[in-house]
């Protein structure tokens, strides 16, 4: 099945902005773009759906693909009400510009916070059923009959008492004429024929014979190639350069100055650019940061362990009074890193400006950002502007919130008015310039009773905020909700699984000079470490069974329960483990889904770790396509194993140390256990898949370790401590 | 003007001594199936076959590779995805982003032309691939469902 991105590659054929040869109803838009489009060769029979003559479905998706599924997954949605043929369906991304031209009528591009199919599946749905609607419209309006007596199948238009059929291919001119339903009834999932479905993605076929172009493979006419070196230390500038030194060499065209931090260099080849940028000298102002050192920075978080003044997040009871007046109390102090995203694919753009226009092609998981960046960066207003995104080589939330080296290739495009630039990132660039996994420490302080129960529980964060750098207007009263990810009270989106009679989560915020960003599975990855190691912590010191301990305090949440039940009832926790493997348990909640693990692990004698098995369970309310749910809670391991076992990025002389896989090291496929998934969706919610099972990656094998080699690893990575049996 | 023959053909090309054979066949050659990682032979994204043996080939210079070398690249692979790895790789949904992908079916080609039989160890031997997608387990499920005859034919 041929994937088209109709506009963006028609586009950088040189073609028009319009799709050609699709029928195109218009939603009836309230805006002066309505008549261009009606004019134009556009043809849709809404804005998410266009019908060729030959019945080929093209579905517009505005979420971006990079990996996850969602292209399909959406595609899914709208076919399901659409009632077209599954074999017939395309996609094809509508572009930002396009989006602002039509008042929004896409919704949110936004791609993350596994908020694909979650936010989007309602108005998706009736896109695909309005669709419908019309073209059994325009099918009964031909045949003068009622369209009560006419039903849609597979793309075939059926008028019931009479038997003759039309498709939704012959329809749809007609179809595009008339005028949208007000509203239109959804399924019962029950009747759900394709929502469900372990279909087959829709993107495959191009990623494995190297069709598939990723924005580090777009070739325009004349194009120019760009590298850029920006201030390695973090608030540092760009001082001099000596452009001289350089300029001469083969295929060099410019050297220029980006912003107040970074210089670049273009020439006709990528590698020539990049060849020429290390040779060129440069001179740094490094700045107020240049003596940071991650030393230095968990000086700084720990001081915030105690701090007096902290914000609160979930509280009942009086926890610091249940501590206070305990018959014994249990105290550990975790900590987590900064991780990079590590997209495979780095960070790359192509620009191309002239005074009235500016575009940009790239890979991003945030269109409309991606071209409020190209406005900002330009000096044009959005409506000039225009992104054309394109499948991301990875993205894990490095390519949606800020799109700084969008801003970059634009500025350096306006040095080459007219012709196209294209800014690709090495990877030590992307190493050292990353939007960082937040670093945070948490004391858990747990009181117990004297018959062993738990009591109370203060967890104290102390750490990085998010929001603060990134989205600082989102910060209420100084609390960041996202410090709180699977801690929540309650709620449809995150919420902590455990009733504890006197409970304080608090957050003591503190910002490092290291810029952080949304990072998969964000801070519900250290929030689950923190509470489930914790909590096996104090199952050991109460000398209770972990999953009997959990379950005591998960009566009054019975899907977290439900879930952690289900992996423990597969690996059979109440037989023994097979000789010489340990067991260890996770649950949390996030991103509106519920996820658990048992890990199953054996330690050497001499401390090497084998993670033999793991048995993963996700309630993601409807699961839309239970194979690609599968494929996304066996990646959430390797990126949850890669940051337990060796992710971290540390900082000396204001600047990341780790600049490439060799120091910045992944979970590689020897390293790769075997995942059992068991997908089990309780209906009546939409939760994300991409990222919750993260969280229980980590948690799920540390407590398999401590039951293995009774050493609680409290500090990730694994890399930096012996699991050597004490 | 140097020349090398890849996927078949003899192709000449002008570039810098030190210029990896990565980007000569990207930027030169213009198939950019091929993809750049790191740079530093850590990866695998960059992954061809130079006379049958998977090779890295970010810091590979294009001038240490002779005139008559058969350069195999993902686009080469076969005339139509027809090759054995490329129809397990569809049958089982393997990419999930799909950029490590061509390096991955590129050195899981060589392993399987090497050893039609591969045990767990020598998938791991071969397979030192980075993705960070997290699609290791179908892909090494798609090298066994090669090595066990190849996905059942659609009916």
């Amino acid at each position: 099945m041929s994937e088209t991105m109709g506009l963006s590659r028609r586009d950088f054929l040189g073609g028009s902005a319009a799709s050609a040869g699709a029928l195109v109803v218009g939603f009836h838009l309230p805006m002066a773009g309505e008549a261009q489009a009606q004019n134009a060769a556009v043809k849709e029979v809404n804005a998410w759906v266009v019908v060729e003559p030959d019945d080929t479905v093209c579905v517009r998706i505005a979420r971006s693909e990079m990996g996850q599924g969602t292209l399909t997954g959406l595609a899914q949605l709208v076919a399901e009400e659409l009632e077209c043929d599954w074999a017939k369906v395309t996609t094809e991304y509508p572009t930002p510009g396009q989006n602002l031209a039509r008042n929004r009528v896409w919704g949110n591009f936004s791609t993350g916070g596994s908020r694909g199919i979650r936010e989007s599946h309602d108005y998706v749905r009736k896109g695909g059923a309005t669709a419908r609607v019309m073209l059994v419209q325009a099918a009964a309006d031909g045949w003068k009959v009622p369209a009560s007596e006419c039903r849609a199948a597979n793309s075939v238009i059926t008028h019931t008492p009479t038997g003759r059929t039309t498709t939704f291919g012959k329809v749809a001119a007609a179809a595009a004429m008339l005028t949208p339903p007000a509203d239109v009834a959804l399924k019962d999932p029950k009747d759900w024929k394709l929502i469900g479905k372990r279909v087959k993605r829709l993107d495959t076929v191009d990623k494995t014979n190297g069709a598939q172009i990723y924005g580090t493979d777009l070739k325009l006419p004349g194009m120019l190639n760009a590298a850029i070196r920006d201030c390695p230390v973090f608030g540092g500038k760009l001082k001099s350069f000596d452009a001289a030194a350089i300029s001469s060499r083969p295929g060099v065209k410019k050297v220029v100055r980006v912003g107040d931090t970074a210089v670049a260099v273009v020439a006709d080849t990528w590698w020539r650019a990049h060849s020429a940028l290390r040779a060129l000298p440069v001179e740094w102002d490094e700045g107020p940061n240049a003596q940071v050192t991650s030393a230095s920075v968990a000086a700084t978080l720990k001081a915030g362990l105690d701090a007096p003044e902290a914000v609160v997040g979930t509280q009942n009871g009086d926890a610091r009074a249940a501590i206070a007046g305990a018959a014994r109390t249990v105290q550990a102090v975790y900590s987590y890193p900064h991780q990079n995203h590590a997209t495979m694919e780095t960070m790359n753009a192509t620009a191309r400006w002239t005074a009235e226009r500016c575009e940009v092609w790239t890979p991003t998981q945030n269109g409309e950002a991606a071209l409020a960046a190209t406005a900002a960066a330009s000096g044009l207003p959005a409506a000039k502007c225009e992104v054309y995104k394109l499948h991301l080589g990875g993205g894990f939330g490095r390519r949606g919130a800020v799109h700084d080296w969008v801003r970059q290739a634009v500025t350096i495009a306006k040095e080459t008015p007219g012709i196209p630039v294209k800014l690709i990132w090495s990877r030590e660039e992307d190493m050292l310039h990353g939007l960082y996994h937040p670093i945070t420490q948490c004391k858990l302080t747990a009181a117990i009773d004297k018959d062993g129960n738990l009591d109370g529980l203060h967890m104290r964060i102390s750490g990085q905020s998010i929001l603060a750098a990134l989205f600082p207007q989102n910060i209420k009263d100084g609390r960041d909700p996202v410090v709180f990810q699977g801690l929540n009270a309650s709620g449809p989106e995150s919420s902590i699984g455990y009733t504890v009679p006197h409970l304080l989560i608090d957050h003591a915020m503190r910002n490092p000079p290291v810029p952080p960003g949304f990072w998969r599975g964000v801070n519900l990855n250290q929030n689950a470490i923190y509470l489930e190691c914790f909590l096996d912590e104090v199952a050991h010191a109460t000398r209770q069974d972990p999953l009997t301990l959990r379950r005591k305090l998960m009566a009054k949440h019975p899907r977290h329960l439900a879930v952690l039940d289900a992996v423990a009832q597969r690996v059979g926790w109440d037989k023994p483990a097979p000789k010489g493997v340990h067991r260890g348990l996770a649950q949390t909640m996030g991103f509106g889904s519920y996820v658990a693990a048992c890990a199953e692990v054996s330690v050497s004698d001499d401390g090497v770790l084998d993670i033999k098995r793991i048995i993963a369970a996700t309630d993601c309310g409807h699961a839309v396509n239970p194979q690609q749910i599968e494929a996304q809670v066996e990646g959430s391991f390797v990126y949850g194993l890669s940051a337990a076992l060796f992710g971290e990025c540390t900082v000396k002389g204001g600047r990341m140390e780790q600049q490439n896989f060799d120091t910045y090291q992944v979970l590689r496929m020897s390293q790769m256990p075997p995942v059992e998934t068991i997908v089990m969706p309780s209906g009546g919610f939409w939760g994300g898949v991409g990222e919750p099972t993260i969280a229980v990656a980590a948690p799920a094998v540390l407590n398999a370790i401590f039951a293995a080699t009774g050493k609680r690893i409290r500090d990730l990575p694994l890399k930096n401590h012996s699991i050597k049996k004490a | 003007m140097a020349t090398l023959n890849v996927n078949g053909k003899q192709r000449e090309y002008d570039a810098d001594a030190d210029t990896p054979l990565l980007w000569v066949i990207r930027e030169q050659l213009g198939l950019t199936g091929t993809k750049y990682g790191c740079g530093m032979a850590q990866c695998g994204a960059c992954t061809v076959h130079i006379d049958g043996v998977p090779t890295r080939t970010c810091v590979m210079p294009a001038s240490a590779v002779s005139a008559g070398a058969k350069i195999v690249t993902i686009e080469g692979l076969s005339p139509d995805g027809s090759h054995p790895v490329q129809k397990a790789w569809a049958a089982l949904d393997v990419p999930q982003c799909g950029y490590c992908q061509s390096g991955m079916i590129m050195a899981a080609a060589a392993l399987l032309t090497e050893k039609p039989r591969p045990t767990d160890a020598d998938i791991n031997a071969a397979m030192s691939n980075i993705c960070r997608c997290g699609t290791y387990n179908r892909v090494r499920a798609a090298i066994k469902l090669v090595a066990s005859g190849g996905p059942a034919p659609q009916v």
